[in-house]
């Protein structure tokens, strides 16, 4: 709980910065937790040196996820988590990713990226170069889209369910018996910034 | 005329292809809804291609449009069997970043019934695995003490499974002393049914046979698969958050973290039997410094807490605080975090991204059993189909957590 920086990953920061200077774009310590920022194409490279350097030994991979900014020019960020047992340390890698950009699959020295890789594919369609077996994980066989992106609607496209007439289940667009509703509670006095019914008034 | 494929053309001999079977979608032993496709040489696992996902809500696509604490039950159906544990990662994702300090009282209360969760699910996978390789009674004697352990959850929260006790800023209400008495009375008497249960395992000879060199982990391995939890104290690397990245009071514990030296499932419920009684004896150490805090607030009364219901009668700020905490919800700074704990099946994390609304821009579930199903092809190739259930069992997986 404390902001107390630990000497041990102000070392690792420094050490990061020092033998990858070219591949690392920022390194910083927020909240106690080392934050680097690497361009996308050197992912593999690196999560490889986070590993095999005595130093760092980040041998346990994680998590890997995106996070989706429709606004930016490179729409995706991709962030790692790594783990290291030895030197009971954590680190998170991220990279910007644009939405027609490919991403080097880190399967090659963490075998287990292989279903978060997936799952990442599958939720925000972000292709990884050099992955095995990139297939769909937890959406549906044949599902279309990826749910996770932020223009993805929260009640998705189809439903299914089972038809009596023909015996099977069947797929049909979504038909809501209600709108679906999204009750937006943020203060009018902080925050909102599209008009309110009455800010007319308030404009002249 | 025979078909010519059949036959191999250098011995004339009958071509033999391997064979593909489905194990689930529904099947007893796939704890929940797993469809794995089996490759099989007669009767060894060749390899294995684990289907996910038949469980999946989206539940982090709906986070993104609840408030944080609206979110918070979402963590009681993740993983189902210990469910105040996930709710933990998800208070402490938001109180560092808001940077809040629970009271102490809260504090012990939640290490307390984080070790409930651990026995709860302990007890459930030990005795259902025990059921995977042909054991009845096991599961039978194990939920009746999982029963008494749902009416402690009930008496706290007021549900024996969907708990919500746990908020950001401490937990939802004071223990009342009866229920604390009643447990320290449990812990008294639970290590009998251990005994009890182990008499009926550990020197079982079915169950060694079933259970001994089966889904053999090394060090490397773990590290490799990203595992956590008991499966790398199976394998012999003494790797406990409760030990290595303390949080909540656990430093203040005196516990210890059993280890195992052949990385196998039996060695997994070895482990689980000791932890158990590791539980124990940290519940009734977290009970005997809650006497100290008796009286104590148990929520941090600040913007991410509701006030006291005393204040509510005579203060109008209170009453605002309340109402607007309960619609509009607590704001969360901007920035990212990783909160950890030591789940019963490993490492449960979350990733939380705030931009500084009251809703989660991104909230992604780090789950122990999506990294250990993911190597279910490792562990099991090589093996006898019937072993395929012994490791599903040993490495606990349940698919709350899995698909999400």
């Amino acid at each position: 709980m404390s902001d107390m920086v630990d000497s041990g990953l102000e070392d690792l920061r420094e050490l990061i910065l020092g033998r990858k200077r070219d591949s690392t774009l920022s390194a910083e310590i927020v909240r106690g937790e080392l934050v680097v920022t690497i361009p996308v194409a050197a992912a593999a490279e690196f999560a490889q040196f986070l590993q095999r350097d005595s130093n760092c030994q980040f041998t346990t991979l994680i998590d890997i996820t995106a996070v989706d900014y429709p606004q930016r020019e490179q729409r995706f960020e991709m962030v790692y988590h790594f783990l290291s047992m030895p030197l009971n340390q954590r680190i998170r890698v991220k990279a910007a990713v644009g939405e027609w950009e490919m991403v080097p699959s880190i399967t090659g020295s963490h075998p287990s990226a292989d279903w978060y890789e997936r799952e990442v594919y599958d939720m925000y369609g972000v292709v990884f170069s050099g992955h095995p077996d990139l297939r769909r994980i937890l959406t549906d066989y044949g599902f279309r889209g990826h749910p996770l992106r932020k223009d993805f609607p929260t009640t998705g496209y189809v439903e299914m369910r089972y038809d009596e007439g023909q015996k099977r289940v069947i797929y049909e667009p979504v038909k809501l018996s209600q709108e679906y509703r999204q009750f937006d509670f943020l203060s009018p006095w902080e925050g909102v910034e599209y008009m309110i019914p009455g800010d007319e008034k308030a404009t002249k | 005329m025979e078909d010519k494929a059949e036959i191999d053309p250098l011995t004339g001999e009958h071509r033999i292809r391997n064979f593909n079977i489905n194990f689930g979608p529904q099947h007893p032993a796939a704890h929940g809804v797993l469809r794995m496709v089996l490759e099989l040489d007669g009767e060894i696992v060749e390899r294995v291609d684990p289907h996910i996902g038949l469980l999946h809500r989206g539940t982090e696509k709906l986070m993104e449009s609840r408030t944080y604490l609206q979110n918070l039950p979402y963590f009681d159906r993740l993983d189902y069997v210990g469910t105040m544990n996930q709710e933990h990662a998800w208070c402490l994702a938001i109180e560092k970043l808001t940077g809040t300090v629970i009271p102490r009282r809260a504090s012990l209360i939640r290490v307390l019934y984080c070790e409930i969760g651990r026995i709860l699910n302990h007890l459930l996978n030990v005795t259902t695995q025990a059921m995977d390789v042909g054991a009845l009674t096991p599961p039978l004697w194990g939920f009746e003490k999982r029963e008494d352990l749902m009416i402690f959850y009930e008496r706290a929260s007021g549900a024996r499974l969907h708990a919500a006790y746990f908020r950001p800023g401490g937990v939802h209400q004071d223990l009342p002393q009866d229920l604390i008495d009643d447990i320290m009375e449990w812990c008294r008497h639970f290590p009998e049914t251990l005994d009890d249960i182990e008499e009926l395992l550990t020197e079982n000879r079915i169950f060694k046979q079933r259970n001994v060199d089966i889904g053999v982990v090394t060090p490397e391995d773990c590290q490799a698969h990203g595992f956590s939890g008991v499966l790398v104290r199976s394998a012999g690397m003494a790797w406990d958050l409760r030990r290595s990245q303390p949080y909540e009071t656990y430093s203040e514990m005196d516990f210890k973290i059993p280890v195992g030296r052949n990385g196998d499932c039996y060695d997994r419920y070895l482990i689980r039997m000791l932890e158990m009684r590791e539980s124990v004896k940290i519940m009734e150490q977290a009970i005997e410094l809650m006497e100290a805090t008796k009286g104590e607030d148990v929520l941090a009364r600040g913007k991410i807490a509701p006030p006291r219901r005393a204040d509510m009668k005579t203060s109008m700020e209170a009453l605002i605080h309340h109402f607007k905490l309960y619609t509009e919800g607590f704001h969360v700074p901007e920035g990212e975090v990783y909160a950890a704990v030591e789940a019963p099946k490993g490492e449960f994390g979350v990733y939380l991204v705030a931009d500084g609304t009251h809703r989660p821009y991104k909230a992604k579930i780090r789950a122990p059993g999506f990294a250990h199903l993911q190597a279910m092809d490792h562990l099991c190739k090589g093996h006898m189909l019937a072993d395929v259930s012994a490791i599903l069992g040993s490495i606990d997986i349940v698919f709350g957590e899995v698909d999400r």
